[in-house]
């Protein structure tokens, strides 16, 4: 199969307008993947289900992920003047990579045997609700995977035939697979030896309690 | 008809039910031509487990048909991304509790992925070995099920039940339990094959092949089972490939695709064995696919016990504590007995994965439910969903 | 001929009715409870804490370091650490568990504290038959509960055990080693240093006028 490169060179070429970036994989897996824009997603998926040389009819895995901002902080030492006089002084630049949401594709090919080639979609923010194109309409193996999505992290496939929730039951409210979910103090429990439960349930019932 | 009504009909007994007056506005024409909607499920015997289908019949006929699923999620991928790398592995086991090995294997097969560490030579067979039980005892409880599910009440699943305790009796004396094996670790397996097990082993494989003909004696030929099945729930190829169903319901439809050969993952490229294929997608085909497949399971496993070699089984680089894969990413797969089963996890450095996703082949195997169900009759729609083979547990984990 | 197949599969389910009389691989079944099958080497069910000697309290292996508790999947082993300590099997002063319970009824039977114990404190059992009339107290066992004798553990894995009680005798009998290579050696330092001593004693004071000269011991 196509390294990543030329998968994306050859995008590049039927897609002049798309945004494509390339995400490295540091792990001794090695498998790098691709973030797609908004606008050609389907169009770029349609053509690598297509493609005569990658044929990747099988989109084997759909997952949400939830990237939290990322503080980082990179030490730099810039030449300043200090008091007159020029001194090179150690300066920490903060950057913070605002949290987003995102949908990862693993597609392989069932008639060529290869894979995997990972496509990721990026919303714009980590808000509920916010949009990525839904690939179900050219892998509808994608159905109930993007449904669990939307359930799990509050992503909206737009496109969707279907979009409901898939896992928990309708009108809950809450994503639970999201980083910040707070887990409800008002399950069942039993009495257990770990402290911190009781008191969490104790803290519920003391709420209930008062009017 | 109104409260009071109904409340001064006379009580319906044996005598007088038949002559109730009937609710204003009701004849029995309207009521032939109306649509019924039904909940098959959560607490359905055939739906083998807490699932739901929503159907809606006309007459017998199935119009529309939606799964609900959700009643046994409990979250899983969440409790992962709490927990260490090694403490998510007895998880695993309760996601499809059938085949606890092959879970086992997919999950230490990606970790491996992460971290690159290699199991060495005995602890591929060992895996391989288990993998090969595990397909057989799903198979052996799935046809058992099905069958039940056609009407063929008791014998064969009792048949089937005796025939699957031999190997859980294997399990438990390899890895302490029956079901719950929590047997392999990254980069190896857990303990090494207690002393004449691998005797054992071979006697019960052995043993196999006569129960698979005493069993296709039993029910294969019967005209019943053929006229239930064959023709019922007839899933296309391209719809198969194109929904992302994987396991013995793909090759039912013809589709030359498994991965023990296609990623050759472990040490499979050693083993010759065939992929039985089916040629008509329908329920009789997924059913023989079973029977055909467990015989070239028992192949493999005749093979692998042959060749085991002596020698450690686990990596010595691999730490029971403190273990930190470095960040980074990782998917694996293998050929499950119900199909691709791929976990996909992110590190980020720590102790604790940062996203643990499990693909689960039962519920994705599930997308073309409505499409094999349409059309056909309330019957049918059992035993289709009796064909896909799914469990709960993965379902919804 | 329609009905062949029927007729087949009659056939098949009367030599498996007909074959339970005579063939125990077609009777596979066990009156249970009055006749069992043993359990195997392998088997578990819930961990126990292991303990040496007679008094349970006094020789449980357990130091309270709470790997177990942190590794623990469920979650169900919770452990205090008491402020006193009591030698361990090769006499070194550790810690022990003040409170150590492990709840069964979240407990999934998966061996991870039996692995990632340092000290072979924690091991399966195989007793399986825990009903009780309390649902929360009755499976809530405590450290009393969980205390049970090396030979016990002996006898339901006697191959482990024994590996075990080899490894555990290796390292007594290293530090015992150890501790004897180093009190031979401190023997020696102290008979050089009393040799010292005599020696310094010996020598004449340097003013032998003074009579209530201190005599310092060379050092």
């Amino acid at each position: 199969m196509e390294t990543l490169e030329q998968i994306q060179a050859r995008l590049t070429a039927e897609f002049p307008a798309a945004r494509l970036e390339r995400v490295a994989n540091e792990s001794a897996a090695g498998q790098p993947s691709l973030v797609v824009d908004h606008a050609h997603g389907q169009a770029i998926a349609r053509w690598l289900r297509d493609d005569p040389a990658l044929r990747l009819d099988y989109c084997s895995n759909v997952t949400g992920v939830d990237w939290l901002p990322l503080e980082t902080s990179t030490k730099t030492r810039v030449k300043k003047v200090v008091d007159g006089v020029e001194k090179e002084v150690e300066e920490t630049v903060k950057s913070v990579r605002p949290g987003y949401l995102e949908a990862v594709y693993h597609l392989y090919s069932m008639s060529l045997r290869h894979g995997p080639v990972i496509l990721r979609l990026r919303t714009a923010d980590r808000a509920v609700g916010a949009p990525v194109p839904s690939l179900t309409p050219v892998w509808r193996g994608a159905e109930f995977q993007e449904r669990e999505i939307y359930d799990l992290f509050g992503i909206v496939f737009e496109g969707h035939p279907d979009l409901r929730r898939l896992l928990m039951w309708e009108g809950y409210q809450d994503h639970p697979m999201r980083k910040d979910y707070a887990e409800p103090d008002d399950y069942e429990y039993e009495p257990t030896p770990h402290d911190e439960v009781l008191e969490k349930a104790g803290k519920h019932a003391a709420a209930e309690v008062r009017p | 008809m109104s409260e009071s009504e109904l409340l001064s009909a006379p009580a319906p007994t044996a005598m007088n039910y038949e002559i109730r007056p009937k609710p204003a506005g009701t004849s029995d024409a309207e009521v032939g031509g109306e649509l019924l909607e039904v909940a098959m499920g959560p607490h359905h015997p055939s739906t083998h487990g807490v699932f739901r289908m929503d159907v809606v019949l006309d007459g017998e006929q199935v119009v529309k048909l939606k799964p609900v699923f959700g009643y046994l999620h409990r979250n899983h991928e969440k409790i992962a991304e709490n927990t260490t790398y090694l403490a998510s592995m007895p998880y695993t086991d309760r996601l499809d509790y059938l085949c606890s090995m092959t879970n086992n294997w997919a999950y230490a097969l990606s970790v491996e992925r992460l971290t690159g560490l290699i199991p060495p030579e005995r602890a591929e067979y060992i895996r391989v070995i288990t993998a090969e039980l595990t397909r057989l005892v799903n198979h052996t409880c799935l046809i058992g099920f099905l069958l039940q599910d056609m009407g063929a009440l008791g014998t064969p699943l009792m048949y089937a039940f005796r025939q699957r305790e031999l190997i859980l009796d294997l399990f438990e004396s390899l890895s302490g339990s029956r079901m719950m094996c929590n047997y392999m670790r990254f980069g190896g397996c857990r303990a090494d094959l207690p002393a004449g097990w691998l005797e054992q082993a071979a006697q019960v494989v052995g043993g196999y092949g006569q129960f698979l003909d005493e069993f296709q004696a039993l029910i294969s030929e019967n005209e019943i089972l053929v006229a239930r099945s064959q023709g019922v729930g007839v899933l296309p190829a391209e719809l198969a490939i194109n929904s992302s169903i994987t396991g013995p319901m793909l090759r039912a439809s013809g589709v030359n695709f498994d991965l023990r050969k296609a990623d050759r993952y472990g040490i499979y490229d050693r083993f010759p064995f065939r992929v039985p294929l089916g040629d008509h997608g329908d329920v009789y085909d997924r059913y023989m696919i079973r029977l055909l497949e467990m015989r070239e399971s028992v192949k493999i496993l005749e093979q692998a016990l042959r060749e085991i070699p002596a020698g450690p089984i686990i990596d010595p680089k691999a730490k029971i504590r403190g273990f930190r894969p470095k960040a980074g990413e990782a998917y694996g797969r293998i050929e499950c007995p119900k199909g691709e089963l791929g976990f996909y996890l992110i590190s980020d450095g720590s102790p604790n994965p940062y996203r643990y996703r499990v693909r689960p082949p039962s519920l994705i195997n599930l997308t073309v439910l409505e499409d094999m169900c349409l059309g056909q009759t309330v019957a049918d729609a059992v035993i289709i969903l009796g064909s896909v083979d799914i469990v709960l547990g993965e379902v919804d984990r | 001929m329609l009905g062949e197949g029927i007729i087949k599969g009659m056939a098949e389910t009367a030599r498996n009715f007909l074959g339970s009389y005579h063939d125990a691989a077609r009777l596979t079944t066990v009156e249970f409870p009055e006749d069992k099958i043993p359990a195997k080497e392998s088997a578990r069910n819930f961990p126990f804490l292991v303990h040496d000697g007679e008094d349970a309290m006094q020789g449980l292996r357990c130091v309270a370091c709470q790997i177990c508790e942190k590794e623990c999947p469920p979650k169900c082993i919770f452990i205090i650490k008491d402020t006193n300590k009591k030698p361990d099997y090769v006499g070194k002063l550790q810690f022990q568990p003040k409170v150590f319970d492990i709840d069964v009824s979240v407990c999934m039977s998966c061996q991870i504290c039996v692995e990632v114990c340092p000290f072979d404190a924690i091991k399966m059992d195989t007793d399986f038959e825990l009903g009780g009339s309390d649902r929360f107290g009755g499976l809530l066992l405590n450290k009393r509960r969980l205390a049970k004798p090396n030979s016990y553990y002996h006898t339901i894995h006697p191959t482990e055990a024994a590996e075990v009680d080899g490894r555990l005798a290796a390292e007594k009998a290293k530090v015992e080693a150890k501790a004897k290579a180093d009190a031979e050696a401190k023997a020696k330092a102290a008979a050089a240093a009393a040799a010292a001593k005599a020696a310094a004693q010996t020598t004449p004071p340097v003013v032998a006028s003074t009579p209530a000269a201190v005599v310092t011991p060379a050092k």
